[in-house]
């Protein structure tokens, strides 16, 4: 019926939505299956553009200091967000946050025993520029414990959520370091089925595009859902 | 059909933490929100309703940390996309700012989008213990006539299509929970 359809989500790459590892999906998603849909694909959807934001939300070692530098290893990530058939993604909106150094959100609720930082507040916003690129300057998150099971912790992470073209192909995700001890104890990552699909969650250091005397930089790229260029062949 | 030659980045929880970088202003963060929970403006002309809600888990307790973001038509039916624009029909509440375990969107009645299509608004649940979001979306109890006539909701067993429809309780007020699990389950939607 419609043409330029977007591609569903690729089950063979995210996670199953009950994983028992991670206990509270047990009661917190569907058990029946999820219901296929042509008629929800062809609506317009958010067109973000600069002016929604402040430039310094980019940097999250200065949109909430007070007087000093946040503590903690000061890194860029730098990424582009692409589909499925490499076409960058322009103006995609980028939200991301995070634990500060010692591995302590901000968050009211969150009660592990690290110090906050009065310079830090470990959320940041940004849209990649015409070519699907984007960075963001940070400090890298501490890793933290959980209530999952005994001594659980999360392998450093950030947030990211994703609005690309459209709000077919929405993603919320988290980003990991190259190199962490804790991935093969943590159920979140694990839950994605595919050795290589978790791989690509993990951010590589890049001497490249590291700046001297300044901060370590880390790359991490996305692929949204694609939109086929050629009228679908049925 | 042509070959995707890079695959989707894989899907992860929101986590429990989401509150000050998704949603700051709605939880008293001191950071800007892009969007809010509050989608009107003071000079457009429409029915405005409350669209209220709370998300269950499957032991029957309303969850506290799960973000709905919804996106709809204006009262004419048409969307609009600028965000700076007359009316911007994207919103985005977490369920643990208040007293109410849920979220209360301030918005307008959608119009009609196309023919055979209902009022409605569409909707993207996260939460703790999601590994991926899920997609649905919210009709209207009290647009008996035009609920019948959407494709979408044709599309759907006639016995789960009550679990698309949101319950007018007051003037202007419409209730729809989102049942992640059990008897009654809400329908979610693989698109
Ligand atoms: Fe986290």
């Amino acid at each position: 019926m419609s043409i330029n359809p977007w591609n569903r989500r690729d089950w063979s790459n995210h996670p199953k939505l009950i994983y028992p590892d991670y206990k509270s999906t047990k009661f917190r998603n569907p058990k029946n299956k999820l219901i296929k849909i042509e008629n929800f694909k062809e609506i317009p959807s958010p067109k973000f553009s600069k002016d929604c934001m402040r430039h310094i939300d980019a940097d999250l070692t200065k949109n909430a200091k007070k007087d000093h530098d946040p503590i903690g290893e000061r890194i860029i990530i730098i990424g582009k967000v692409m589909d499925e058939f490499g076409r960058a993604v322009p103006d995609c909106l980028l939200e991301i946050w995070q634990a500060n150094s010692a591995g302590r959100y901000i968050h009211r609720e969150e009660i592990h025993d690290a110090p906050l930082d009065p310079n830090f507040l470990g959320a940041g916003m940004t849209l990649t520029d015409k070519n699907g690129d984007y960075k963001f300057t940070t400090i890298k998150p501490g890793s933290y414990p959980w209530g999952n099971h005994h001594n659980a912790w999360r392998p450093a992470h950030i947030h990211f959520s994703i609005y690309g073209r459209s709000f077919v192909d929405r993603l919320v995700t988290q980003m990991y370091f190259e190199g962490d001890p804790l991935f093969k104890y943590d159920p979140i990552f694990n839950s994605v089925p595919d050795k290589k699909a978790q791989d690509r969650l993990i951010a590589k250091f890049s001497i490249e595009e590291t700046i001297p005397e300044f901060a370590h930089a880390y790359i991490f790229n996305i692929i949204l859902r694609g939109r086929n260029a050629t009228p679908m062949e049925i | 059909m042509k070959k995707n030659t890079f695959l989707q980045t894989s899907s992860q929880t929101v986590g429990p933490f989401f509150a000050y970088g998704l949603a700051a202003q709605q939880y008293q963060y001191d950071f800007p929100s892009l969007v809010s929970g509050d989608l009107r403006k003071k000079d457009l002309l429409g029915q405005k309703i409350n669209v209220k809600g709370q998300v269950i888990d499957g032991n029957d307790t309303p969850i506290h940390d799960a973000l709905v973001e919804i996106w709809q038509a204006d009262p004419n039916g048409n969307y609009n996309t600028n965000p700076n624009g007359k009316f911007f029909g994207f919103g985005r509440m977490g369920t643990g700012s208040g007293d109410f375990v849920g979220f209360n969107f301030k918005t307008y009645k959608p119009g009609i989008t196309a023919p055979n299509s209902a009022p409605h608004i569409n909707i993207t649940v996260f939460a703790r213990g999601m590994l991926n979001h899920l997609f649905s979306r919210i009709y209207f109890s009290d647009e008996e006539e035009e609920n019948k006539k959407d494709l979408l909701l044709n599309e759907i067993d006639t016995s789960l299509r009550s679990r698309l429809i949101a319950e007018k309780e007051n003037e202007n007020e419409y209730r729809f929970d989102i049942y992640l699990q059990g008897d009654k389950e809400t329908v979610f939607f693989d698109v």
